[in-house]
């Protein structure tokens, strides 16, 4: 019969630490860089057309996930959306209070068939709706940078 | 040789070298995870842990396979059954392979090598090697089936883990 | 073994040290490629697998389901497989068994990776190969296993350096035919033995470059398969298999997890004498010895016996052999997964005849295309014939 070793003592069984040195780097790719350098340079939001599906894709991308087509018309959509659905968050990544709740939101621009994360802001909790019109206040032209946080945040409109 | 690569298909993707990042030819983001980990060492190696405190090169033998094996692990992968026995084996044992590396895990050179090694333990089924480092020895005189002795921490120094073992010397 | 399932398209895009194009649009490009190289469109397949190797190189979550858009699987059934390199292969047989089994009729294969993502080097995503506790408390990297791996493989047999660069420079060489390719300068076997040592006996140029890329292929049952192309590759036969994963207590020397997925695939496709059945080989060489290892794992060659083939040029691709016509993973890049099914696609265009410049010389009705993994673990294999 087989012996089963029992752990009679504490000090053998141990943990060990270790850390995960992981440091990534990611191109926007060609569709990202398309929209964020319009962003950047136009503080204009834009989205790409599947003529076949009818479809527009917001932030804009390259091909249609669909029907695989590829890609190539650029449009502008909004500047306003409506707020399809929004959380309040109390807690940080480090698990501790925030000081001030922040707010993060779905919005669906006008125009636009997908939506996309990003936070609001100017608003009061007590004002939040579902469905109600927002609109994007943006950085001034000599700070943005080319990344989705060129959009401060969503205001009502 | 000439190569006639207008005849060939171009195919789509597009190549970018380092100075299209640094002077800001492309977009891009950065991220850093921060992933901090605790492993539960598990019953046989947390045993073979204490044991390397100790000064001891622990095995374990299956009984139905003929094998005694190292590192040790609480069932035998081969016929599935626990293991029978925990056994002390030598800590001496022989070079099955070795390499000499020049370059550290993130990419940095080194002038002096180090000298990773598998080294197959006495004591345990031939064959059975654990990986580790060979020292005191001159990289060129690095054999394979060269006999080697643990060079242990003092025994204050030691805490428990594969690293209470410094290096394997020749012997 | 379930119904003939045949190989119709294939699409890859080109391997880049750095794509500007993210993961899912490297995906896209490749199977947009297959699908327009068979004149097929996305609704006439049934359903999509990827291969992609440990999500810590692209730096997203769950890669298979992240590229899931971008490979056509918006809205069908899919499934994403992972073993470590061998991957690419194993992608094939994972297809394969979806159509085999009859509950799909087509199936897109795809695989994808974006190994520049990982800073500063690819290499130390490879980190947590090693047992957290016995292991990487010695401050391991990655090229130690391979060292350790080649030099058991030369000591054992006393194969010379010289013998095992001669793999690099064919390889190489071959991939400056290839349009996906990295590499665009040929190479001689003094270049490989002046290369910076890295990690004894590993040199530079004995490592294949790092890289981005995409490969698709199109699987298809026998009726539809003969109705999209008058030259289908029939999938003849799949195997694979996983060693254990502790390492150290196996012979190195030998990959008897590739013997063992070579049988199973070998025992399909009714081959039992692969020496002289199997017309065109595309074992996985991510290092120049791993070809010549590889080779004896096919049992293409006894042990030890593969570095005489290259030397005797049996190998190349106007020998009785040839091996990596494609260029391999040396010569056209190693985005790990893609990589595998980048061979997988070279026996298709060899076997049609559609490889223009690489094509080889001999006339070639079966090819086995393999890939290897994890812990010097997994041997992944397909046969395909024509």
């Amino acid at each position: 019969m087989a012996m089963k070793e029992r752990v009679e003592r504490v000090d053998d069984v141990k943990v060990w630490y270790g850390e995960l040195p992981v440091n990534s780097l990611y191109t926007a790719g060609i569709g990202g860089e398309q929209f964020f350098r319009t962003l950047k340079d136009q503080g204009v939001i834009t989205g790409t057309k599947c003529e076949e599906c009818g479809v527009i894709y917001v932030p804009g991308r390259i091909f249609c996930q669909r029907c695989l087509a590829k890609l190539e018309r650029w449009v502008k959509v909004g500047p306003e959306g409506t707020l399809e659905s929004w959380t309040v968050l109390h807690l940080g990544l480090d698990g501790k209070p925030m000081v001030e709740p922040q707010i993060v939101g779905l919005i669906k621009l006008d125009g636009a068939s997908t939506m996309f994360v990003h936070r609001l802001g100017n608003v009061r909790l007590d004002q939040l709706r579902m469905g109600m019109k927002v609109r994007p206040v943006l950085k001034p032209k000599s700070q943005r940078e080319g990344a989705i946080t060129d959009i401060k945040f969503f205001e009502p409109a | 040789m000439k190569r006639l690569k207008e005849s060939m298909p171009v195919l789509p993707g597009t190549g970018l070298k380092d100075e299209d990042f640094q002077k800001g030819r492309v977009l891009f983001t950065r991220w850093k995870a921060d992933a901090k980990y605790k492993w539960d060492a598990g019953i046989a190696i947390g045993r073979y842990l204490a044991g390397l405190k100790q000064g001891k090169i622990l095995g374990v033998k299956c009984y139905k396979c003929e094998r005694i094996m190292v590192p040790p692990r609480i069932f035998c992968e081969w016929c599935f059954r626990n293991i029978d026995e925990w056994v002390v084996l030598k800590d001496t044992g022989r070079v099955n392979t070795f390499s000499l590396c020049y370059v550290t895990w993130d990419v940095k050179r080194i002038k002096e090598p180090q000298i990773p090694a598998v080294i197959e333990i006495d004591g345990a089924s031939p064959g059975m090697g654990i990986m580790h480092l060979l020292g005191e020895v001159d990289p060129k005189k690095v054999q394979v089936g060269m006999r080697v002795k643990a060079v242990w921490k003092p025994v204050e120094q030691r805490e428990g883990a594969i690293t209470d073992i410094m290096y394997f010397k020749p012997i | 073994m379930g119904r003939r399932v045949a190989i119709v398209g294939a699409g890859m895009t080109k391997f880049v040290r750095r794509a500007q194009e993210t993961g899912k649009e490297l995906a896209f490009y490749a199977v947009r490629e297959a699908l327009n190289y068979c004149g097929m469109k996305l609704n006439q397949i049934d359903g999509v697998v990827l291969g992609s190797a440990p999500d810590t190189f692209d730096g997203v979550h769950m890669k298979g389901e992240y590229l899931s858009d971008g490979a056509g699987a918006w809205g069908k059934p899919y499934m994403r497989c992972l073993v470590g390199g061998g991957t690419g292969v194993f992608a094939v047989a994972h297809g394969w068994y979806h159509v085999a089994s009859g509950v799909f009729n087509t199936c897109l294969v795809v695989c994808e990776e974006k190994m520049s993502s990982f800073q500063p080097h690819a290499q130390a995503a490879f980190l947590t190969i090693f047992d957290h506790t016995t292991e990487r408390p010695l401050k391991p990297n990655l090229l130690w296993i391979f060292a350790l791996e080649m030099n058991r493989y030369m000591s054992t047999y006393g194969i010379r350096k010289e013998e095992i660069a001669l793999v690099a420079v064919k390889n190489k060489n071959n991939a400056l035919d290839h349009p996906a390719a990295q590499l665009t300068a040929p190479v001689t076997v003094e270049d490989i033995l002046k290369s910076e040592v890295l990690a004894w006996p590993v040199q530079r140029l004995d490592v294949s470059p790092v890289s981005d890329g995409a490969v698709a292929l199109v699987l298809a049952e026998e009726s539809i398969a003969r109705r999209v192309t008058d030259k289908p590759v029939w999938i003849e036969g799949v195997g694979w298999s996983l060693d254990t994963a502790y390492w150290t207590n196996r012979d190195l020397c030998y990959p008897r997890y590739v013997e063992e997925a070579a049988r199973m695939a070998y025992k399909m496709a009714g081959i039992t004498d692969p020496r002289h059945q199997i017309h065109v080989a595309e074992p996985y060489d991510p290092f120049d010895y791993k070809e010549l290892h590889h080779m004896e794992g096919l049992m293409l060659c006894g042990r030890g016996e593969a570095p005489q083939l290259t030397v005797d040029g049996v190998t190349r691709r106007d020998g009785e052999l040839p091996v990596c016509p494609s260029g391999g993973l040396l010569g056209v890049g190693n985005p790990i997964a893609a990589a595998g099914l980048m061979k997988v696609a070279e026996l298709f265009y060899q076997l049609r005849g559609e490889a223009g410049k690489r094509q080889i010389a001999r006339k070639a009705k079966r090819g086995v295309a393999q890939a290897w993994g994890d812990l010097m673990q997994v041997g992944t294999v397909v046969v395909a014939g024509i």
